[in-house]
């Protein structure tokens, strides 16, 4: 509403926010008896790249949305940039840019019309229009395509096309919501590139994906399950804490007898395929792979290769959630 | 608001009717269209009603009589039959829309200066012919009437030149008693409807629809001035389609215009204002472009083409459905525009109808502004 006064930074008020871009604090979404997010607190600083990562409908977009003021809070707080979203969506709007999840820039305008039309809408001054433009088309390299139509580009252009146009009023805080889905592995690079560009200048990006090896260009990253936070921390962190037990990697033949075998054994945690072989988490890795040798060899599984390995992001996830969803159907 | 976002709205706005070619064509063509359609296409004159004769008396006189039915262009007389049984079946299928029964001792009865009467058997299912078929019959019988009166007195010697009172019947507002005049000024209640209601139904629902909305209010433009922005390029294109509409009834179909070019500029206006806001408001509430569509034909454009008066005039409406009709803008627009085109009454003898449509207009469109709001749910 126009004649409401301009929002009012909180950040005064909680000097503890003061240095951080974005602050969650128990922050709930409902949706009926449905419980999207699920008292989320973390706080994001500046110029980080932090990343939320996990599967879909874990509670990312939710989560997202109520950052950028376009979902109201069930409970808990979010201030972004020193604003309330809950008290001031408006003020946050001012100082963010939003990628959304699907493709929603205008199809049926060209490039350049979309840019100016967001330009207008983020009141981007004259006297800087022809330069921010000139510099959002660079930067999405689009140049000489500003009078295609949107919704003949390829993917990989669109994305950048709708990066731009959300930073066109270069906003201190960027929300991307799943920003390179259903584009190709080289665009999705080149994305990557862009965002840490962005981030050096000193932009808060936040960004969700449900590609493991996209959560290993964050800064920091949050694990979400089901609507919870399960882990948070750097890649590194995460990769080196984030399980418990350690990690094995088994070659053998035949794969599935051996599966069947390892999920039952004394020893094992968790067994599951990955790739061509599979991966164990047990307590301890130098005890129990002579141990499992044994037992692989009495069954009649011939093993090429056992050895302990360093858990990807993947694993970290995989043994985080499961151990959710068992204690979960344990409750149950 | 702010008046550049507001416009820059506006301008995405126009741009997008412009390359929509369906949109283009409902802006362009549906007004010709609309106005081609009810100009050439709807009749309601009731010429050559076909009538059914039952003559008793077979007389000179009764022969005269049934001799003026056919010698009116407004029946035909189908059949001339000699029983109840045959008239009868005629009636119940549709063969004859009246039957004229003359009684056995008319000329008699004629012949010694009584009083004698025609009955008249009318197929009211159809109220509106059924109605013009009476009044047709009376008229007829009743000049037959005057003639045999003076013939009667001529006859016994008193002098009396002409009947003693006839009733001389002259038309205003439409003097050639054509329907088109009648029907035309209404057409551009739906051409608003049209322009109005449905294209804008579908800008807000299409942005719900393909995900647009979300990056829109994402950004800092308020909720008012998507709105304004939205609404403004359709106010002009239905004001501009207003004035063709008006322009091809007056100069194609020379439907008379006596009233003030700006009476009609401001009613239209107000009543522009109502169905953008009603369209407005539908989209907003359906979220889906076919069902916006729809509900926004099913609460305009249908109440304008039936309720409003424009075809069917709403005196002849059954007392609830007239009662209905008071809370439809368009009644209140149509009723302007008959007056203004036919009779060209004053603006300030229509505030009962512009009254009306000045509130529904300001009420309708703080309800669209309470609508929409910049959430996803």
């Amino acid at each position: 509403m126009p004649w409401r006064a301009r929002g009012r930074r909180v950040a005064e008020a909680t000097p503890n926010t003061a240095d951080n871009s974005v602050l969650l604090e128990g922050l709930v979404k409902r949706f009926g008896k449905f419980t999207a997010v699920d008292g989320i607190s973390l706080t994001v600083r500046r110029g980080e790249v932090f990343g939320f990562l996990g599967p879909n409908g874990a509670g990312k977009s939710t989560t997202i949305r109520m950052l950028c003021g376009l979902l109201r809070p069930t409970a808990g707080r979010a201030v972004v940039a020193g604003y309330d979203v809950a008290r001031d969506p408006e003020a946050v709007r001012q100082h963010i840019g939003y990628m959304s999840q699907r493709f929603s820039l205008y199809n049926d305008l060209k490039v350049m019309e979309n840019l100016r039309l967001f330009a207008g809408l983020y009141s981007v001054p004259q006297r800087v229009l022809r330069e921010r433009m000139d510099w959002a088309l660079a930067m999405a390299n689009l140049e000489g395509k500003e009078d295609l139509i949107t919704g003949t580009l390829p993917g990989g252009w669109k994305q950048r096309l709708a990066l731009g146009c959300a930073v066109l009023h270069k906003p201190p805080i960027l929300f991307l919501d799943e920003p390179t889905s259903g584009v190709d592995p080289i665009a999705r690079r080149q994305f990557w590139d862009l965002i840490h560009a962005m981030a050096a200048e000193g932009v808060t990006v936040f960004v969700t994906t449900h590609y493991m090896e996209e959560a290993e260009y964050c800064n920091r990253l949050s694990l979400i399950y089901r609507g919870r936070m399960v882990a948070l921390g750097t890649p590194s962190e995460l990769k080196r804490d984030g399980m418990h037990g350690e990690l094995l990697l088994v070659d053998c033949t035949p794969l599935g007898p051996a599966l069947e075998l390892l999920q039952s054994a004394p020893a094992v945690l968790d067994a599951a395929i990955f790739g061509s072989a599979l991966h164990l988490v047990v307590e301890d890795a130098a005890s129990a792979i002579p141990l499992l040798k044994q037992y692989l060899a009495a069954n009649n599984v011939d093993v090429q290769r056992m050895e302990r390995i360093h858990p990807t992001l993947e694993d970290v996830f995989v043994s985080l959630t499961t151990g959710h969803g068992a204690a979960e159907e344990h409750k149950a | 608001m702010n008046w550049m976002r507001m416009l820059v709205m506006a301008k995405k706005e126009v741009m997008q009717i412009l390359r929509d070619s369906r949109s283009l064509m409902i802006v362009i063509v549906m007004p010709a269209i609309l106005v081609l359609l009810f100009g050439y296409g709807v009749n309601l004159d009731q010429k050559r009603i076909p009538v059914y004769v039952w003559n008793q008396d077979g007389s000179q006189q009764s022969l005269d009589l049934v001799w003026r039915f056919k010698a009116s262009e407004y029946f035909r007389v189908a059949a001339e039959v000699d029983n109840e049984k045959a008239l009868a079946r005629a009636l119940d299928n549709g063969d004859a829309r009246i039957a004229i029964v003359i009684p056995w001792n008319f000329d008699h009865r004629l012949q010694t200066g009584g009083r004698v009467a025609v009955q008249a058997l009318v197929d009211a299912t159809d109220d509106n012919t059924a109605n013009l078929a009476m009044g047709y019959a009376q008229a007829v019988v009743q000049s037959y009437s005057a003639n045999v009166q003076v013939a009667w007195m001529n006859q016994r010697g008193l002098a009396m030149q002409a009947a003693p009172v006839s009733v001389d019947t002259r038309t205003w507002y439409n003097e050639d008693l054509e329907s088109s005049a009648f029907i035309i000024p209404g057409v551009l209640a739906l051409v608003m409807s049209v322009i109005g209601a449905f294209l804008t139904s579908l800008t807000i629902a299409r942005e719900w629809e393909r995900g647009t909305m979300e990056q829109l209010i994402s950004t800092p433009v308020s909720a008012l001035e998507i709105m304004f922005g939205k609404l403004i390029p359709y106010f002009v294109l239905g004001m501009g389609d207003t004035v063709v509409a008006a322009l091809i009834a007056i100069y194609w179909f020379h439907v008379p215009f006596r009233g003030s070019f700006g009476t009609l500029l401001a009613s239209s206006a107000m009543f522009l204002v109502v169905v953008l806001s009603l369209g407005f408001f539908i989209s907003v509430i359906a979220k889906s472009q076919f069902a916006a569509s729809q509900i926004a034909l099913l609460v305009t454009f249908l109440p304008a083409f039936l309720l409003s008066g424009f075809l069917f005039a709403i005196e002849q409406m059954p007392k609830p459905l007239q009662v209905m009709t008071h809370i439809l803008p368009a009644r209140y627009y149509v009723s302007v525009l008959k007056k203004i085109f036919l009779k060209g009454t004053p603006a300030l003898m229509l505030y009962a109808d512009l009254i009306p449509l000045a509130v529904f207009s300001v009420v309708l469109a703080l309800l669209a502004t309470r609508s929409f709001h910049k959430r996803l749910m």
